[in-house]
């Protein structure tokens, strides 16, 4: 493939394979919605609830690369925040395509004959999480558990529960929905769907779309990204789109070019050595969590509160710390694991501790036309690791404040703390006052009072719709006091 | 038993049948009013001009720029109407105002070929505006004196007698917060020109009726020339049943004026910022109790935030009104009510209706004072239940109360209460920083609209010859199963198999006149109508089976599709008695028809006997509270039921939990705010979206559910002995709340009162279990740990009431 020029005759029309069918885009912009472009087409299955990603009715399943490159894995999407462009090429089955109502789909006829839909406008939306997840190749049976067990959010089949985070019902309770999530069996040796999963998923496709002033451009490696945007230093980077749809939908923003990169090779690898541990930038969170493998605790005890599985299929690393966001739940995370960021440019590549990245509220010493290409964490890992998110609703909600801890305790004394906030300043920060206080001193509930009061008066927080300051305050308090009574020094007891 | 109570034998009515629509729900086949948009030609979209102040007057409006957006085809305003420009029936919601009464209200509305271009255009129209001061909260409206409407006074007996003889006299306030709907299908209506210029309104509405009433209005048109049809909604929950009108009129207005269908729906955010809610409210009072803790007297005066509009402010009130006793005997009441007026939208109906916030009330008395006299919460609220002869304090018989009883005993034996008190005390006292508590509370709600003259329902049932039934009825589908109900009831009726009938959507030209699916009363009414409409076909048809099988029509019977007469071995298929019946020349379509007996209600002396019965519920919920954050998790709920002799387990027990799902919503975690500051930005709605306005997920669903229906709960005077669900189980949720007023004094000493904000979220939470441990005093116990929290110093006054109670109490 030429990389010299871009020659918009070597871009084949783009289009999109739905339920089976190809179907060329047609007249599309770089900002029509997956969802809008469905909709038009008269499939109107996949519905319009929030047009932010927080409720799933627009919830479809696309197919995106298995664990090996191998197998295609069906995962659940927002329809409402991906561009229809970005997927061109690519595979998309809606509620329609899962069956009819003469053949409900076992997922269908679950949720259909346990009253798991009443008005049935969220439902659509709920069938196709629950279907990816039901396809999840991972899935296992596990043994039923007590009602009471802590861990009821699996069923017996290990549907886990997780997977519905990010659909909203009004009507039901969910308790219907979660019991025909438990009930369901393991695909049949004929189910199409379960099939395809056997062959890789269509290649990105070097796609081009221009309308309405605005352009989609999906560029094949990371050479070809970085001199697209270092022309275009304007230039909005695309990966999961859940924050850039959000802006779309929401604010009326109309990026004059959007520029894919969640498929670019360069930015899709995950590597575990004796030194450290890198992440591509563009892997979506779900790939990141799966091929971890709960090898760094922090992130792990992260991933399962960072917003819903509908959109940890699509939200990248990369995008989280690329805006910069004060509210970003990565960032703390990474912070306490002193993860460096590499960013590559049109002069080369160059690597910032992540503390040294943000410079104010959405801003980072990023420049026009660079991009996060990869984290480095380094290894070994601290050993007491913690993850405390305070938000309103327990999963799927943005942090009130967020507070992630790395701690060495050697022989009752810490050794090295390193805290990282979210929610209480105008960037992510480290509690460095706090790190301070606690170093040297012995791992006691009296140390960890008083390092307490210190990482209460850390950062600046504001009141706003989600806590009051005095509450945010409050909570980095008690975090740390959290902290000592879940994982006192050896000796101690647990309290 | 009653002939409308009576279930034949084989009766389709009882049996667990899924939603008539759940097949087309989960294929994505299920139309709702916006899916018709892609199958209906050269539609025009339209956008809103939202106003950026909560009051202001418009002194410029200039559309010429939006003209000039490509695609954009004309921009409506005030000069369009033909008719009355309102969006209700009293004439305080102009449709294009020149004063602006809330942020985010429309002052015009723009027509293009695509969203897009209906966007762009918008932000093309200039407004001048002069803003003005806005009053946003109930203490600014109650400060300034700024209320709309009726303020009537419930009233028995003598109220000062009351608490002069009570042993115990307490004082409070109870400040709750409102609610979104958050139907997960946002307002929509689709209107077309008919070949004749008459009008046909797809709307997403619980009021089909008023919606054509209102539309027609607009329009200047008799009503005839206006159809509305809903196909079913995505959640209505009330915030449908006035709320649809004035975008259907839009619609409207915008199809007569183009020539081209319109079509309205409105984001998530418009949805947010323009539609009315359900009603925060007020309430300061005064209470007495005997030494046994038996309620003597109350005196309290209920405020609501009716926003800027009075909508259904009114009844919504009066139900506020006459919940406030819920399941207690008050022998003194004087309760009076006012509805401020405040820039903020018109709030209106949601599920339960002002009985929440009533209820809420009597609930929260109980819940604070339970400490205060020495008495666990549950024996304090099942000493004042209701006995069977004593009345409401507006003047209703209790004939039931041992429903109650009976449901209360059933919780307090499955859930093992009893077993579970001693393992959450061995729980508590073995953790510091969580705690553990179990509620249970209970709910009598009066069934029927207080207005009598909405009590009536229209029906038409066609057979056709082929033996085919197709119902219409007045009542809308919003999730809640009406449709599944009413086939169920005809199924019954005609005695064939449930797929023998389809129901038709709801169309004001079918059925007219029809009253608002509200008030939890759209299977009472249209159940009874729907049964009057298939059992006047019935006894027609049993004329004709009779000659075939020789019996007198009298002893035709017609059960699971097949036609008998008693005492004979012969049958005859459903479908061959109807085409015979056909070739008799058989009318085989009726129009059916029924209004509830027995009901009178006064509003101006706020007495009478407004319901035609209380459906009743209790549940007990299991919470845990963490002591570090406030976050909370419900363990476990066990509720029991009162549905009468359920038409459709199913969709009752779905009604049930969902309601119960709704209500702890609102109680614990929904949090509407709005700007109040000085700034520019006075009046917005922060929480205007899905991101910030949070509703219960499927992690909030709780480990362990059980729900069971009531038995023997036969009810002598309602369709097939059932009973109204939508509502009631809504305020089932107040245990939430109890619970976590309990698990927050267990945080600190025996006797502890917890004053709880409402919604309790875990930021509420955590203050008020704060307050808990600083009644504590002394210190951690074991030597080398930290002090414990201090309350904080800047908070504001927290527990003035409480003071005064404990006070009082010590004099008492």
């Amino acid at each position: 493939m030429t990389r010299t020029s871009r020659p918009e005759t070597a871009v084949a029309p783009a289009f999109l394979t739905v339920n089976g069918q190809g179907t060329p885009l047609g007249d599309v912009t770089p900002h029509t919605t997956t969802l809008d472009w469905l909709r038009d087409r008269g499939l109107t299955g996949a519905k319009e609830g929030c047009a932010e990603g927080e409720c799933g009715a627009c919830a479809v399943l696309l197919s995106r690369p298995g664990a090996d490159a191998t197998t295609t894995e069906w995962v659940a999407v927002n329809s409402c925040l991906v561009p229809v462009a970005a997927l061109d090429g690519q595979e998309v089955v809606t509620a329609e395509g899962l069956g009819s109502p003469d053949r409900l789909h076992p997922v269908q006829r679950e949720l259909a004959d346990r009253g798991g839909t009443q008005c049935g406008y969220c439902t659509p939306g709920f069938v196709c999480a629950m279907a990816a997840e039901f396809y999840r190749p991972d899935r296992t049976t596990r043994a039923p558990r007590h009602e009471l067990d802590d861990d009821h959010e699996h069923g017996p089949n290990g549907f886990d529960l997780h997977a519905l985070s990010g659909n909203l019902c009004r009507c039901t309770g969910y308790r219907p929905i979660r019991d025909a999530a438990y009930a369901l069996g393991d695909p049949t040796g004929t189910d199409p769907l379960a099939e395809r999963r056997r062959r890789p998923p269509p290649d990105p496709r070097h796609t081009r779309v221009r309308a309405d002033g605005a352009e989609l451009v999906r560029p094949t490696d990371l050479t070809e990204t970085v001199r697209l945007l270092a022309d275009h230093p304007d230039a909005v980077l695309l990966a999961g789109s859940t924050d850039v749809g959000v802006d779309v939908s929401l604010r009326g923003s109309r990026p004059a070019l959007l520029v894919a990169v969640d498929r670019v090779p360069e930015l899709r690898h995950l590597q575990v050595d004796d030194g450290s541990i890198r992440i591509g930038a563009a892997l979506s969170l779900t790939e990141v969590e799966r091929g971890l493998a709960g090898r760094v605790p922090l992130l792990a005890q992260l991933f399962p509160l960072f917003a819903s599985r509908l959109v940890r299929n699509t939200a990248t690393l990369g995008g989280n710390l690329g805006t910069a966001s004060p509210i970003g739940d990565a960032a703390p995370v990474l912070l306490a694991l002193e993860a460096s960021i590499v960013l590559a440019g049109p002069d080369g590549e160059r690597v910032v501790p992540l503390a040294d990245y943000f410079t104010g509220y959405r801003s980072s010493v990023r420049r026009p036309g660079e991009l996060i290409r990869e984290i480095h964490i380094p290894v070994p890992l601290a050993g007491t690791a913690a993850f405390h998110k305070v938000a309103k609703r327990r999963v799927d909600d943005i942090s009130s404040v967020a507070v992630a801890y790395a701690l060495d305790v050697t022989d009752g004394t810490v050794v090295r703390a390193r805290i990282g906030l979210g929610g209480v300043g105008a960037t992510p920060l480290r509690a460095r006052r706090t790190e301070s206080t606690l170093e040297g001193m012995p791992w006691t509930r009296r140390t960890a009072a008083e390092a307490a009061a210190v990482l209460a008066t850390e950062g600046t927080p504001l009141s706003d719709h989600r806590a009051s300051a005095r509450y945010r305050s409050a909570m980095l308090e008690q975090s740390l006091l959290r902290l000592h009574a879940e994982h006192p020094a050896a000796g101690e007891e647990p309290s | 038993m009653s002939s409308l109570s009576k279930r034949p034998a084989g009766a389709v009515v009882g049996r667990s049948l899924r939603h008539e629509s759940a097949a087309l729900h989960v294929t994505g086949r299920a139309c709702f009013t916006d899916d018709l948009v892609p199958r209906t030609k050269d539609v025009l979209h339209a956008w809103p001009v939202q106003a950026p102040h909560a009051h202001a007057l418009l002194s410029r409006l200039d559309t010429r720029a939006a003209r000039d957006v490509p695609g954009v085809v004309h921009v409506l305003t005030g000069e369009d109407v033909p008719g009355v420009g309102d969006s209700g029936d009293s004439d305080d919601e102009p449709l294009f105002p020149t004063e602006v009464c809330f942020h985010g209200q429309a002052v015009c509305w723009v027509l293009a070929d695509s969203l897009e271009a209906a966007r762009r255009g918008a932000a093309a129209v200039r407004v001048d505006y002069e803003p003005l001061p806005a009053i946003l909260t109930l203490p600014e409206a109650i400060a300034a004196g700024s209320f709309q409407g009726a303020q009537p006074t419930l009233r028995r007996g003598d109220v000062e007698a009351g608490l002069a003889r009570s042993a115990h006299v307490l004082d409070g306030e109870l400040e709750m917060a409102g609610q979104e709907h958050f139907y997960l299908e946002t307002h929509a209506a689709l209107a077309t020109v008919e070949d004749d210029g008459t009008v046909l309104v797809q709307s997403s509405t619980q009021h089909p009726s008023e919606t054509q009433a209102v539309v027609a209005r607009v329009l200047g048109r008799p009503r005839h020339e206006v159809t509305v049809q809903c196909l079913r909604m995505g959640g209505g929950f009330g915030g449908k049943e006035m709320q649809p009108h004035g975008y259907a009129a839009v619609a409207a207005l915008g199809a007569i004026r183009t020539g081209r269908p319109v079509r309205v729906r409105l984001t998530r955010s418009q949805d947010l910022t323009m539609t009315g809610k359900r009603h925060g409210f007020h309430a300061r009072w005064r209470v007495g109790l005997d030494d046994e803790g038996r309620l003597q007297a109350l005196e309290a005066t209920l405020t609501s935030d009716g926003g800027w509009s009075l909508d259904l402010s009114q009844p919504v009130l009066t139900r506020a009104l006459c919940h406030v006793d819920n399941a207690y005997w008050i022998p003194d009441v004087r309760v009076t009510g006012r509805i401020a007026r405040t820039h903020k939208t018109s709030q209106t109906a949601f599920r339960g209706f002002g009985g929440p916030q009533g209820m809420l009330v009597v609930e929260d008395i109980l819940g604070r004072c339970a400490p205060l006299l020495g008495l666990e919460p549950h024996e304090l609220r099942r000493r004042n239940f209701y006995q069977d002869g004593q009345t409401t304090p507006y003047g209703q018989e209790i004939t039931q109360a041992g429903r109650l009883h009976r449901a209360w005993d059933q919780v307090t034996r499955t859930a093992g209460l009893d077993r579970r008190r001693a393992e959450i005390a061995q729980f508590n006292a073995t953790h510091e920083h969580r705690q553990r508590a179990v509620a249970i509370t209970p709910v009598k709600f009066g069934i029927s609209f207080n207005l009598t003259a909405f009590n009536q329902a229209g029906a038409l049932v066609h057979v056709y010859a082929d033996g085919s039934v197709l119902v219409n009825h007045g009542g809308t589908e919003m999730g809640q199963g009406l449709h599944t109900k009413m086939l169920q009831v005809a199924a019954t009726a005609l005695g064939v198999a449930p797929d023998t009938v389809r129901i038709a959507p709801t169309r004001t030209d079918k059925v007219p006149n029809t009253s608002a699916t509200a008030a939890s009363s759209g299977s009472d009414l249209n159940g009874a109508a729907v049964k009057d409409a298939c059992e006047q076909i019935r006894d027609r048809l049993a004329q004709v089976a009779a000659q075939r099988l020789g019996v007198p029509a009298a002893d035709v019977r017609f059960r699971d599709g097949v036609v008998s007469g008693l005492g004979t071995g012969t049958t005859v298929p459903w479908a061959e008695v109807v085409a015979a019946a056909y070739v008799a020349r058989t009318h085989l379509s009726a129009a059916g028809f029924y209004r509830t007996e027995g009901l009178h209600w006064s509003s101006t002396v706020m007495q009478g006997s407004p319901f035609k019965y209380f459906a009743h519920g209790v549940a007990a919920t299991e919470v845990e509270v963490d002591g570090f954050t406030g976050a909370y998790r419900t363990r476990r709920v066990d509720i029991v039921h009162d549905v009468g002799d359920s038409l459709s387990p199913l969709v009752d027990l779905g009604q049930i939990e969902g309601a119960f799902a709704q209500g702890a919503g609102w109680l614990t975690l929904e949090d509407l705010r709005w700007d109040t500051g000085d700034g520019e930005h006075r009046g917005r709605l922060a929480t205007a979206s899905a991101s910030t306005y949070k509703l219960p997920s499927i992690a909030e669903l709780p480990p362990v559910v059980h729900v069971a229906l009531l038995e023997h709960a036969h009810e002598e005077g309602a369709v097939y002995g059932s009973k109204a669900v939508g509502e009631p189980p809504l305020m089932l949720a107040i245990s939430v709340r109890e619970a976590l007023r309990q698990a927050c004094a267990a945080f600190g000493p025996e006797g502890t009162v917890v004053e709880l904000p409402s919604p309790a979220t875990p930021e509420a939470v955590f203050w008020a279990l704060q307050a808990a441990r600083a009644g504590h005093g002394g210190g951690i116990e074991g030597g080398d740990g930290p002090p414990p929290p201090e309350a904080d110093p800047e908070a504001p006054e927290r527990r003035p009431q409480t003071e005064t109670l404990l006070h009082q109490l010590g004099e008492g």
